[in-house]
């Protein structure tokens, strides 16, 4: 294996190799071995503390917790991917008026955080007499916030286009609408269906911030029967048992961004982006520092 | 504008936490990331593995998850002490630092093959070539993603604000304990977000300018 930093190794570079490798894997047992340690002494792994999965009621709030992250991030992707659609058109649009306002818009909702986004929503406009549930306020914010890294997500696709495509189409006599819909469009949301589901993955990951405004979702339930005292405070079970669904949504999620690429790349109608889609993978990174998992680290 | 006048030590004083959190976290996770970035490309499998792991596990999982961890769960470990805000950086620090390691070991990436093989031709030393060639040219292409993802940072240092810490995304629980308007409050931290990323973006745009690569 040769790469920028290094030659392939000769004898004496597998020695040493090898000397590290078993110096970093007693390192790693080592990290490993502590935290195991602490996880047993202080009785992580004693049964009392496993319990609470057992009981049928509280299998049945776990699950109804994972379908309100779900039914958030659901309304949250279709919401947001209409918005990022009306604003990246705008955007491109030809008048002046229109380009300017889409450009303020997706400009500004991506440099606010959207936690802040969220408490504006949820406690900022009641004082205006606009009352919402917490449900409302999550699902607005992630449509706002993710719709505007969306917007620049497609505008970006549409213009690493190369302008031979919107070319040929205008010289047939097509108008600015079909060459829209028919010619560019479709082929912008091949090429950019990795990147837009990473930001998916982003999504997905955000609806976590409705814990901080109450609503009822699955890290709540972590924090309410991560307290309970009557299966003896199991914060850190139902800890790992959290994460590790969220781990497990967004890797399905980054799995499938991969293997739409993988078919997208073998495609009869694949083209070669003009930048290579950087500029796009670099828009989602800039999303919440979230490219989604596997999937992009592996396009990287 | 009233409220911001009447309020003015709480937006300075939860701004400035915001500031210093954002600091703090940044050189952390540039440290960290730094690391992480070493271990996924060096040529010993255990420490790519180990690097592959950390940015997999932390990548998909939301940070405020991360937050309650260190906030909540943590303590249970009984191994070191965390005050609030020092747990903040800790999360801050965990979760940033798989994406700015994804982001250098990108830009080690894009430096092509021939360079380092020129190098080695010229017979420059690892330390030359790494010095001379790889890292100047790695870090130009770095530069705007990893501006990017410090601004992801600096705004995701307001989740700190549902664990206890008083900054800027804090402003509004005191104003409403004081029965201010909130949504004013809210416009107010919203446009200092705006300024400070602008500023961020302005700083990002001079330095991908001026260090363009033109290959």
């Amino acid at each position: 294996m040769s790469n920028v930093l290094f030659d392939t190794p000769g004898p004496r570079a597998r020695v040493r190799h090898r000397l590290l490798a078993v110096i970093g894997t007693l390192v790693l047992a080592g990290l490993v071995g502590f935290v195991a340690w602490r996880f047993y002494d202080t009785g992580q792994f004693d049964g009392r503390k496993w319990e609470w999965i057992e009981y049928t009621y509280v299998q049945e709030q776990l699950g109804t917790a994972v379908l309100a992250t779900l039914k958030a991030f659901a309304l949250g992707a279709v919401l947001a991917l209409l918005f990022g659609a009306v604003f990246a058109a705008g955007r491109l649009s030809e008048h002046k008026p229109i380009q300017a306002v889409s450009a303020f818009v997706v400009e500004l909702f991506r440099a606010i955080p959207l936690l802040i986004l969220m408490f504006l929503f949820y406690y900022g406009l009641p004082t205006v007499g606009v009352k919402m549930s917490a449900y409302t306020a999550v699902v607005l914010g992630l449509m706002l916030y993710n719709g505007s890294v969306l917007a620049e997500v497609f505008r970006a696709g549409i213009m690493a286009l190369p302008r031979g495509q919107s070319e040929a189409a205008y010289a047939l006599g097509m108008r600015k609408t079909q060459v829209m819909v028919l010619i560019l469009l479709p082929q912008a949301l091949r090429s950019m269906m990795p990147t837009i589901i990473s930001q998916l993955v982003v999504l997905l990951k955000d609806t976590a911030l409705g814990f901080l405004i109450t609503y009822d979702e699955l890290l709540h339930f972590a924090q309410f029967y991560g307290g309970q005292g009557q299966f003896a405070r199991p914060f850190i079970p139902v800890a790992i048992v959290v994460a590790a669904i969220y781990i497990g949504m967004c890797l399905l999620l980054a799995w499938l961004a991969n293997y739409l690429q993988k078919r997208e790349r073998r495609s009869k109608k694949h083209i070669d982006l003009d930048d290579g889609g950087t500029k796009s993978n670099q828009l989602v990174l800039a999303g919440d520092a979230g490219a989604g998992g596997a999937g992009a680290a592996a396009s990287a | 504008m009233n409220i911001l006048i009447d309020y003015w030590p709480l937006f300075r004083d939860g701004f400035l936490t915001t500031i210093e959190l954002f600091l703090l976290a940044g050189v952390a996770a540039l440290v960290l990331g730094m690391i992480l970035a070493m271990l996924r490309v060096s040529p010993v499998p255990v420490f790519r593995a180990a690097g592959t792991l950390y940015v997999t596990v932390v990548r998909n999982t939301p940070l405020t998850l991360v937050f309650l961890f260190f906030v909540f769960a943590y303590p249970y470990l009984k191994i070191l002490k965390l005050s609030y805000f020092t747990a903040a950086v800790v999360a801050l620090t965990v979760y940033t630092a798989a994406f700015i390691c994804e982001v250098v070991r990108s830009g080690i990436n894009t430096v092509p093959l021939g360079q380092a093989e020129a190098a080695r031709a010229l017979g420059l030393t690892f330390g030359q070539s790494l010095s001379q060639i790889i890292l100047p040219q790695a870090l130009r292409s770095v530069v705007p993603p990893l501006v990017s993802t410090l601004i992801a940072l600096l705004k995701n240092t307001t989740i700190a604000a549902g664990f206890s810490v008083a900054e800027a995304g804090r402003i509004r629980s005191i104003l409403s304990d004081d029965g201010e308007n909130q949504l004013a409050g809210l416009a107010w931290v919203s446009l200092g977000f705006v300024v400070l990323v602008l500023v961020l973006t302005m700083a990002q745009r001079t330095l991908e300018k001026r260090w363009s690569v033109a290959r």
